[in-house]
């Protein structure tokens, strides 16, 4: 029933970000990039895609960072344009993406503030995509407490805050697994969102975001050997909304080394194909490029279907990929690094 | 003077005493100048070694150096710019140098030795994402690191000794070039001295017998004038040990002066 109506209000969207997605560097692209033999070089080769001229006002010569801050800057501003376009419900649902940036964000002022740096200095370093109207008034807030109650309750991220972190853990727990139990939080209740949505939207979400939430599980494990998160905390931090969940994630919650992932993992088809692939020999892909490769995979995916909202999600995590693909094509270029320039996630 | 003219010599009164007191302190300076020689030998030993390290140490720190921002591309790859939380997440430094000295022939070289503090404050970072990739790049910092301090420790030690050996160097020549010269001179100077002097008391010597000989010419011949004195047994008596005295230097000088 929604396809029917779904043109009514999101038509012009899907429209744009179908086009948008259409100018992403292709595989002759990334050929021509990687044969670069400078910074100048590339920016020549990528004026020629879509995206113009974005570094042409630069003055002076280019630099990485130049480079990644305007592809941040282009990202930014076609996704406010989406959004400022967006009708409910697809205005939620791009409120949702961001999100994510948000928990970096707060995470970021926290721990400035936990350090007691100057706030104005680290709004600049947030990303754009998830600021929040409250993000100025943070530097009322002096300690964690004061942040908390303050601040925090007021953010959209409230919620996520009072389901699993009071006063006392913001002054105490590690920054990361605040992160993470924001970011595990944050996955449950989008993955929520997109299957009250219905429809195809709830179809092609959930399989990323399961994927997504299987991925963080999976990294968590593999990461927290030999430190000092102990089995329980690790538990807590996995979302429950994949594929892994609850099985798997009581496998994984027991394992005690990479070999132990592995082998909860066989049990499932989507993931046992990555594990295989992978290896750490150099040549090798790792275990996280593989999980980029399939996360792009699925991104791809969603445009063969019409009428959801997968769509806008796709785009944002295909365009940072592309972002970070040029990034390393940059970084190996002006550090003549060239053995590992094919390193990069191809976007089909 | 003839010895030591116008040279550069210490002012000392030629004397056989201060001959041996200069012949001690020739000696003295010798025994010095040979053992500064082999201190400065020991400390350019030790210079070129630490000159060949350094070499070696510059040519993989650009390697390491390379690696290591290499690998931090890699885990912004997969991680996403972690660094700003890193930093707010500072406190103290976990790398630490303390410094020690080495004693290499009386010079003391500073050595610095690094050491890690606590426990690793960020093992967590990049748990969600690009956590091998955060492990790998703070593997290679470290090494660069420990390259780094090494490198420096090389560098105070090569300027320590590089002053030291100057010092050194300086101090051999100083010896060999204007101490054991005017210690040499003074000794020559002493002993043309003596020479002179020596022959300065012949000369007198000669001088006092060709008087007393002509005086007794003279006496001699007054008294052939006089005829013989009436009281000579008595004053050959009276005169006779002066004259025994005087025929010894009488029968003395044809040996002398033949």
């Amino acid at each position: 029933m929604g396809e029917f109506l779904f043109n009514i209000d999101h038509g012009y969207l899907e429209a744009l970000t179908r086009g948008l997605k259409g100018g992403l560097l292709t595989q002759p692209d990334y050929a021509n990039l990687v044969q670069c033999e400078t910074l100048e070089d590339l920016k020549l080769h990528i004026q020629s895609t879509d995206y113009g001229n974005f570094l042409a006002n630069e003055p002076g010569a280019i630099t990485v960072q130049v480079i990644d801050e305007k592809l941040k800057e282009k990202l930014v501003t076609e996704f406010t344009h989406l959004r400022n376009n967006a009708l409910e419900p697809l205005a939620t649902f791009l409120d949702y993406i961001t999100y994510s940036y948000m928990i970096d964000n707060i995470i970021l002022l926290i721990t400035g503030t936990l350090h007691q740096r100057p706030i104005s200095e680290l709004i600049n370093k947030c990303h754009p995509l998830g600021s929040f109207e409250q993000m100025e008034a943070i530097h009322i807030a002096s300690t964690p407490a004061e942040l908390y109650n303050a601040v925090l309750v007021d953010t959209p991220l409230a919620n996520y805050f009072v389901d699993c972190i009071n006063e006392q853990d913001l002054d105490e727990m590690n920054v990361e697994i605040i992160r993470n139990t924001l970011y595990k939080a944050y996955i449950e209740d989008f993955y929520k969102f997109c299957a009250g949505l219905g429809g195809k939207t709830a179809e092609v979400m959930c399989d990323i975001l399961s994927f997504e939430a299987d991925r963080r599980s999976i990294i968590i494990t593999i990461n927290s050997f030999d430190t000092e998160l102990s089995k329980d905390d690790r538990q807590k931090l996995y979302p429950r909304c994949g594929k892994l969940y609850p099985d798997g994630l009581t496998g994984l919650s027991r394992a005690d080394d990479y070999d132990q992932v592995k082998q909860v993992c066989e049990f499932y088809a989507d993931y046992k194909p990555l594990f295989e692939g992978s290896g750490n020999g150099p040549g090798d892909k790792t275990l996280e490029d593989k999980f980029f490769e399939h996360e792009v995979k699925l991104n791809v995916h969603s445009y063969l279907h019409q009428f959801h909202f997968g769509v806008f999600y796709a785009f944002v995590k295909l365009k940072e990929q592309e972002m970070r693909n040029i990034i390393w094509i940059a970084e190996c270029i002006s550090q003549r690094h060239r053995t590992k320039i094919d390193n990069y996630i191809p976007i089909l | 003077m003839s010895g030591g003219g116008g040279k550069d010599r210490i002012a000392v009164f030629p004397s056989r005493m201060a001959q041996t007191l200069m012949k001690t302190r020739l000696k003295g300076a010798q025994k010095g100048h040979s053992l500064l020689k082999k201190k400065a030998d020991a400390l350019n030993l030790r210079f070129r070694d630490i000159l060949k390290k350094i070499v070696e140490n510059k040519v993989l720190m650009g390697e390491v150096m390379k690696e290591a921002s290499f690998s931090l591309a890699e885990a912004k790859f997969t991680a996403g710019d972690f660094s700003h939380t890193v930093i707010q997440n500072v406190s103290q430094a976990q790398y630490r140098v303390r410094m020690k000295k080495e004693n290499v022939v009386g010079v003391m070289l500073p050595v610095f030795d690094a050491y890690q503090d606590g426990p690793d404050a960020y093992d967590l970072t990049g748990l969600g994402k690009g956590g091998a990739n955060i492990a790998r790049l703070k593997k290679n910092y470290n090494k660069a690191i420990e390259l780094l301090v090494e490198l420096a420790t090389l560098q105070t030690c090569f300027i320590t000794l590089d002053e030291a050996i100057k010092v050194t160097n300086r101090r051999v020549n100083a010896i060999e070039h204007v101490i054991i010269p005017r210690i040499e001179n003074t000794l020559t100077y002493i002993v043309t001295e003596l020479d002179e002097m020596e022959r300065e008391e012949f000369f007198r010597m000669k001088k006092i017998q060709a008087n007393k000989k002509k005086l007794k010419e003279q006496e001699a011949a007054l008294r052939a004038l006089d005829g013989p004195p009436p009281e000579e047994s008595a004053n050959s008596e009276n005169e006779a040990p002066r004259n025994l005295l005087a025929t010894a230097e009488d029968d003395n000088l044809p040996i002398l002066f033949n």
